[in-house]
């Protein structure tokens, strides 16, 4: 083997090609083993849910199965449409307009998962509890969303998540 | 024979209060192994990387299976369609489990070859046997998982094995299925038992390995290390060694994997389960096939069942049936024969086991099995006594140069053992 000044030899090379190469391959068997975790072909086409609103009287909730977990769909009142635009954005944790929120304003649409550790709520049926706020109530650990399902007390850090829904004809909607 | 040297502050201060990578130095390092080992010793760590392949592509497959009559059939071609790479990790399993038995059936055949199984290494080769044993469970259990025609009509042919037992059979068959026929309670027990076993093999492989390092490895040459110019540091000739053999191995078995991946399974296991209709020709896995053969060849029912396991039963023996002193084939004229003539035999039940049972082939089998006993019982015993070693040489490190002609052969066992 040929001297030479660096003091790296040929030898040196083949241990780097070599353990480069076992390294690429690992990785290369790694990822599929991996990625065999995320959702299956057959899970991924569950992801969208369509509901129609039509049927969800004033005042009433309804639960929707979306992903496997729920959404909530308030037609809410004018009192409580009243209440969620006359809020302080200098009073939320989390600022936001009921506009921003419910575009069509009758009609709220919400993951059911509280922010703070993913419990679902109470306030879907009458007899529940609805928090200081009249919307939902953790009982998790305690927290207080208002009738536009944004936290106003408590330990979650944001407001209830609008899930990715749109209007495919007058009534129905397509979350996801 | 010295320590390693651990630079290291924190290793060093671990390896005090848990010895581990002495430990680890010792055996998988200066380890010393004779130098001059061949290809055939590749086997081995080529066996326990299969195993851990195994093991890996397994926990994964079993968090998508469902162990469920009406679900297992479902849920595998789920992870045949849906599970993301789940083909490949599925193809693997499947075909990796043909390559663990060719990778341990070489490994068996070059220990026949070189004589591995004789003193020191008895125990170390019945460990092997063990692994076998269990290996060979392992692999119909999970044969049964797909919950495909082969997979139920297996099941109920071998278990229904056990009900050639006399007085007893009928009732062990139904503790073994937990009914009256193959059916749901056998599934959720065979998986069960399929994800325990391969732990077993690891607790068993360890005591392999454990009494493989008392002695260290047997050599081509079949004669005992001498002293330190016969061997070479396992690291990094031998850890280098096996990794190249690891990748031309890894290669075959891609090969197979992306391209034949079918190749070694049976077509009606792609048809689900159909208790009420069994399958015109049924076969097991190849690597059964020669044990197959023999159970079939015996005309009795119970003789054939006990031939069968007699099969792998003998090789616990087979210590105490070969009682020439030299190791080595290659310097037992007569055994080196004899050998291929086994490995023949062997390829032959392989082949007749997958044949129809019928004709020519029942008869060829019949002598196909007579000569497998044969071989242990009477030729290797008799071997002993009759055939002549040639010469051995000296030690490893000078088997022709630099001091005679070796040392004498061995005299044949009958002349050495009078008093």
């Amino acid at each position: 083997m040929a001297d030479n000044n660096d003091q790296s030899t040929r030898r040196d090379f083949i241990h780097v090609a070599s353990v480069s190469a076992a390294a690429l391959g690992a990785a290369c068997i790694a990822w599929p083993l991996i990625d065999q975790l995320n959702p299956a072909a057959d899970t991924l086409a569950l992801s969208t849910t369509e509901f129609d609103v039509s049927g969800v009287q004033e005042g009433m909730s309804v639960s929707v199965v979306w992903r496997g977990k729920p959404v909530f769909v308030r037609h809410r009142t004018k009192a409580e449409i009243d209440e969620a635009a006359a809020a302080e954005l200098s009073d939320l944790p989390d600022p936001q307009t009921d506009a921003d929120r419910a575009p069509r304003p009758e009609i709220l649409v919400l993951l059911g998962v509280c922010t703070h550790l993913g419990c679902v709520p109470l306030g879907q049926k009458a007899t529940d509890p609805k928090g200081e706020w009249g919307g939902w109530f953790c009982p998790c650990h305690g927290s207080h969303y208002d009738t536009s399902g944004r936290i106003r007390k408590g330990p979650a850090p944001t407001n209830l998540v609008i899930p990715p829904y749109k209007y495919i004809s007058d009534n129905i909607i397509k979350i996801g | 024979m010295s320590g390693p040297k651990l630079t290291n502050p924190v290793v060093r201060w671990i390896d005090h209060r848990l010895p581990v990578f002495t430990f680890l130095h010792h055996e998988m390092h200066e380890y010393p192994t004779p130098k001059n080992l061949n290809y055939w010793w590749n086997f081995g760590s080529l066996a326990g990387i299969t195993l851990v392949i195994m093991i890996v592509t397994g926990i994964i497959l079993s968090m998508h299976y469902t162990a469920h009559v009406d679900h297992a059939f479902q849920s595998v071609e789920r992870i045949m369609r849906d599970v993301n790479y789940g083909w490949l990790i599925r193809y693997i399993h499947a075909n990796g489990a043909s390559f663990f038995f060719i990778v341990v059936y070489i490994h068996i055949f070059r220990g026949l070859y070189y004589g591995s199984y004789k003193a020191p290494r008895e125990l170390l080769w019945m460990l092997g046997v063990v692994i076998l044993l269990l290996m060979m469970a392992t692999a119909f259990m999970g044969y049964v998982l797909p919950w495909g025609q082969m997979s139920f009509w297996g099941a109920t042919v071998i278990t229904n094995l056990f009900s050639a037992i006399p007085l007893v059979g009928e009732s062990i068959v139904t503790l073994l299925w937990g009914g009256f026929s193959v059916d749901n309670p056998t599934l959720n027990r065979f998986f069960s038992l399929h994800y325990l076993l391969p732990f077993v093999i690891v607790g068993v492989v360890v005591l392999h390995i454990i009494a493989l390092h008392r002695f260290g490895s047997n050599n081509p040459l079949g004669i005992d290390v001498r002293g330190e110019q016969d061997t070479i540091s396992f690291h990094p000739y031998y850890t280098v060694k096996d990794m190249f053999g690891l990748s031309v191995f890894l290669t075959i078995m891609a090969a197979v994997v992306f391209f034949l991946p079918n190749s070694m399974g049976h077509p009606d296991n792609y048809i689900p389960a159909n208790p009420m209709v069994t399958p015109a020709h049924i076969v097991p896995e190849w690597y059964f096939l020669p044990f197959y053969a023999i159970l079939r060849a015996v005309p009795d029912k119970l003789l054939g069942v006990l031939a069968m396991f007699a099969a792998i039963a003998v090789l616990f023996v087979l210590p105490w049936l070969d009682r020439s002193p030299v190791r080595s084939a290659s310097f037992r004229p007569i055994y080196k024969i004899m050998f291929w003539v086994f490995l023949l035999d062997c390829v032959a039940l392989t082949y007749l086991g997958a044949m129809p049972a019928e004709g020519i082939y029942v008869v060829l089998s019949r002598l196909c099995t007579v000569y497998y006993f044969f071989h242990f019982i009477v030729l290797l015993p008799a071997l002993s006594i009759i055939e002549t070693p040639r010469s051995l040489p000296r030690s490893i490190g000078k088997p022709v140069l630099g001091g005679g002609n070796g040392i004498p052969a061995p005299a044949p066992a009958a002349a050495r053992e009078k008093p």
